[in-house]
């Protein structure tokens, strides 16, 4: 680990509240360590704002490890910043140089508002989930783990699936903010899985109706989220969604 | 105040049993009249609530996220233990009550333990059952691995991402419950407060992260479910948003607190490197499973890894402990580490670390396998370090990760107030003064699974409650309450920023209470720690206004907390004049170094209430009775 200092242009977006209509303002971080991740560079600004009499900037983020999905904004117009795989939280300032300019804006999309600067709304993603995203299955009764075989490649594929975190980077990425690859991961992992084929073609109906009603767009094959997303979802996933919906419409019950 | 832990009578084996029989039941079609408020939604919170309205409760959930599926528990890796014994290696429920017991130095209670190991294998079929995708063998059966402090493979796992998987499990199942209308989710709230009517907790005052408004809620039991408190230490592995305010706060209004002092300090951590640094991450203790730990046998070898010879290596946890290795339970680990790091042997520029190393292990399976089994930590190591582990050995230290105590609750998981229960890591229950690596996601889930649904029905209908609604005036009491602190934080207007304070507390708790305690330091800490929190009342800068989106405010709140609370850990740390898992005082060790305990006198909960701000908390004894297991020198030699 070889540390540097560097200095730093931000262009951040300031939005009081959701009803305020919000603009960038130009801060300089000065004396950033290169191993500091992107947030601590942002505490590092924060401090120094509010010692002046200034409010911090607002954004979200939690766990600092990558996993928990709270952190994100747009840094030059790429999700979570330039790197492959990464979480804003785990993009770390030896990736940037010296007089760098950065922007900094918050996910947009209409079924993620902003509530303030780069803190935004996804609760949308919570509903989407609620509509479908689930085993039918109550606490108790369930039978002895290793009734249930599962083959190891079926196993491995769906927990690639599972491992979104539900940061919404994918939405923000696309040119129509759709929610299909956050959809057609859970899906994916639970149509995988012989668990969740019961409910499998209910599952995709409802949830492609909720994102349709929540005001995600339409999947028009950017490919910019799988481009994007921190944990790598594959778009396969979506032609899973496609599928399982398709099949659902054709050849199940479920109106 | 007498503390009746409810254990049931009979034997070890039957207690559980007997006890869900003797339990009075709630009619099925009278639960839809309780009102249960949950707080927290990890998996301890997430799973109670998803059960509690299975059952047919009306529960409202709340959590500081933004959404249920970020609660700290997503950040577990490893995995979660249960007795399946799939292995066929000899494991049992028993072996499994004596390993944890054994583990956390004999300070849990027996009864609790055992239900704790009775309920982990009803775990893994209620997590595959709901979709949760565990690693498995190539006939399609679960796969096992190994943690600290056991000698057989009982680790269920998901990558190493096991406590995201597990969560997303318990949140599927709440989000059904959502769906269904039978849970109301309050997402971007943070209780501030509980409200007691006739002696009973009857609801919660919470402030809208988003608007600053302050809600009350009104219920006829309250559940806290809101985590530990690592983060008085400022860095630690938890997540930036935990915090003891919940919990402390139910302790300012009569709940007693347990065990404070007993705090876990991870091995395996990624270690420290600046002053800006806002958190530590882990590692997770499955690389123990195939790394090896290991320092220059000379103090002051600032060679790279790999020009130190083999014959110049200290493997010193293979050497000190031959039948466990490198998997000794994790305070023996860290104590260890620190110990080398004290003669010198640390490695790295800050001399804080020591290596652990996979060369071995890649060798021997190849690097396929070991990428297959830690690839996602292996990335996650090279991303913050930018150094490669398969080519470099990690270098690792310890941190703070786990907090052991917690509100003290009887036998039901419920507080000393009425009507008040606590799960998962906010109590204080299970895991004594150590915990095993893989138990705290056993623990959450088997709490919200497994035994807050069947002892909640016992307290509701044991009860008799008034009809109240949120305009009670206790609500209305305890809302000025929370307005005037609030208004004082905003109005101090001072030269310091809250991480500003909490750093400075941070060091003082590392430095006095963390790995190592003296009497001598814990007093200068006590001190330090009453100085700190005169100058932040005084001094704090907090911008901005209650009625909107202020994270400097949320901060300030749980920071003020800390400082109260730090305190009293310092206390408990000095009342317990013995040496035991993660507290570890240096007047009593054994001449090998290890935790000496005093079962004479100290073979207690240390249970503590509150008095009044500025006055001396009251310390409450609960005994700790073996009847099953001897109390041994723990050795893993």
């Amino acid at each position: 680990m070889s540390s540097r200092t560097i200095n730093l242009t931000l262009k951040v977006w300031r939005q009081k509240s959701s009803k305020d209509r919000g603009k960038f303002e130009t801060y300089e971080a000065k004396q950033i360590s290169t191993d500091m991740s992107f947030l601590e560079m942002l505490d590092v600004v924060n401090e120094h704002l509010t010692l002046e009499g200034n409010e911090p900037i607002a954004f979200d983020h939690d766990c600092r490890e990558g996993i928990c999905g709270m952190c994100g904004t747009v840094v030059n117009g790429r999700a979570h910043g330039r790197e492959r795989g990464t979480t804003l939280c785990q993009l770390h300032m030896r990736h940037f140089s010296d007089g760098d300019a950065i922007a900094i804006e918050p996910w947009r999309a209409r079924a993620f508002p902003v509530i303030r600067d780069l803190a935004v709304d996804r609760g949308a993603f919570d509903q989407l989930i609620q509509a479908g995203g689930y085993v039918s299955v109550n606490t108790g009764g369930a039978q002895d783990a290793n009734n249930i075989l599962v083959p190891q490649e079926v196993a491995e594929k769906a927990m690639d699936a599972a491992a979104c975190i539900g940061c919404g980077a994918c939405v923000a990425s696309c040119p129509n903010a759709s929610a299909m690859l956050f959809v057609g991961a859970k899906v994916s992992q639970l149509a995988l899985l012989p668990q969740g084929k019961p409910e499998a073609a209910q599952r995709a109906i409802s949830m492609i109706r909720k994102m349709d009603e929540l005001g995600f767009g339409n999947c028009t094959n950017e490919t910019e989220c799988e481009a994007e997303c921190p944990k790598e979802i594959s778009i396969s996933n979506i032609a899973r969604l496609n599928r399982e919906y398709l099949k659902a419409g054709l050849f199940s019950t479920v109106e | 105040m007498q503390l009746d832990a409810k254990i049931p009578g009979g034997p070890l084996k039957e207690k559980w049993d007997r006890h869900r029989f003797e339990l009075k039941l709630v009619n099925p079609a009278n639960k839809r009249k309780f009102d249960i408020i949950v707080v927290g939604t990890g998996l301890a919170g997430g799973s109670a609530s998803a059960s509690l309205a299975e059952l047919g409760y009306h529960v409202k959930t709340f959590c500081i996220q933004d959404s249920p599926r970020r609660a700290h528990s997503i950040a577990a890796q490893g995995g979660i233990n249960a007795a399946k014994n799939y292995t066929n290696e000899g494991d049992s429920i028993w072996r499994l009550f004596y390993d944890t017991v054994k583990g956390g130095d004999f300070r849990a209670r027996e009864a609790n333990v055992h239900r704790l190991a009775q309920v982990s294998n009803t775990i893994i079929d209620q997590c595959v059952a709901q979709g949760v995708p565990f690693a498995r063998d190539y006939g399609g059966l679960l796969a096992n691995r190994s943690f600290g402090g056991a000698q057989v493979s009982r680790t269920f796992y998901a990558r190493g991402q096991t406590g995201q998987q597990l969560l997303l499990g318990a949140y599927s199942a709440l989000s059904r419950q959502v769906g269904a209308g039978k849970v109301e989710l309050f997402p971007r709230r943070e209780m501030l407060d509980i409200v007691l009517i006739d002696g009973q907790a009857r609801g919660i005052v919470v402030r809208n992260l988003v608007t600053g408004e302050i809600e009350c809620h009104a219920a006829h039991a309250v559940v806290l479910a809101t985590g530990g408190y690592g983060n008085v230490f400022f860095l630690s592995t938890n997540a930036m948003g935990s915090n003891v305010t919940a919990a402390y706060r139910a302790y300012k209004r009569g709940a007693l607190f347990a065990n404070p002092c007993f705090t876990q300090i991870h091995p395996t951590c990624i270690p420290v490197h600046g002053t800006y640094q806002s958190k530590l991450t882990l590692m997770s203790e499955s690389l123990r499973n195939d790394g090896r730990v290991w320092v220059p046998k000379n103090p002051g070898d600032t060679r790279p890894p790999h020009q130190i010879p083999e014959s110049e290596r200290d493997y010193y946890l293979e050497r000190k402990y031959p039948s466990f290795g490198n998997l000794v339970p994790r305070d023996v680990a860290s104590r260890n580490a620190k110990a080398q790091c004290d003669q010198g042997k640390g490695v790295g520029p800050t001399k804080l670390a020591v290596y652990l190393d996979f060369s071995d292990a890649i060798r021997r399976d190849g690097k396929d396998v070991i990428e297959k089994k830690y690839g996602n930590l292996f990335e996650m190591y090279e991303k913050i370090t930018a150094d490669d582990p398969y080519e470099t050995p990690m270098m690792i230290y310890p941190a703070v990760h786990y907090t052991m105590g917690g509100l003290w609750v009887d036998y039901n998981l419920m507080s000393t107030i009425p009507g008040l229960f606590v799960m998962g890591e906010a109590n204080f229950s299970d895991h004594g003064a150590n915990r095993l690596g893989a138990s705290a996601l056993m623990q959450g889930l088997a709490d919200g699974y497994f035994v807050i649904p069947y002892t909640i029905g016992g307290y509701i209908v044991g009860e008799s409650f008034t009809e109240i609604t949120a305009d009670h005036p206790a609500f209305r009491d305890t809302v000025k309450e929370v307005n005037a602190k609030t208004d004082r934080l905003l109005s101090i207007r001072g030269k310091r920023t809250v991480d500003d304070f909490h750093r400075q507390l941070g060091l003082v708790m590392w430095d006095h209470c963390g790995m190592a305690r003296t009497n001598e330091g814990l007093e200068k800490a006590r001190k330090m720690i009453q100085e700190i929190r005169g100058e932040f009342w005084e001094n704090v800068r907090v911008p901005g206004l209650n009625e909107e989106f202020n994270q400097s405010l949320e901060k300030a709140g749980r920071v003020a907390d800390f400082l109260e609370f730090g305190e009293l850990m310092v206390m408990d740390a000095l009342a317990r004049q013995e040496s035991c898992g993660g507290h570890f005082n240096e007047a009593y060790q054994t001449e090998e170094n290890e935790a000496m305990r005093d079962d004479e006198n100290f073979c207690h909960v240390a249970a503590w209430e509150h008095a009044g701000d500025d006055k001396e908390p009251g310390l409450h004894k609960e005994p700790l009775t073996f009847e099953n297991v001897k109390l041994t020198q723990r050795s893993y030699k």
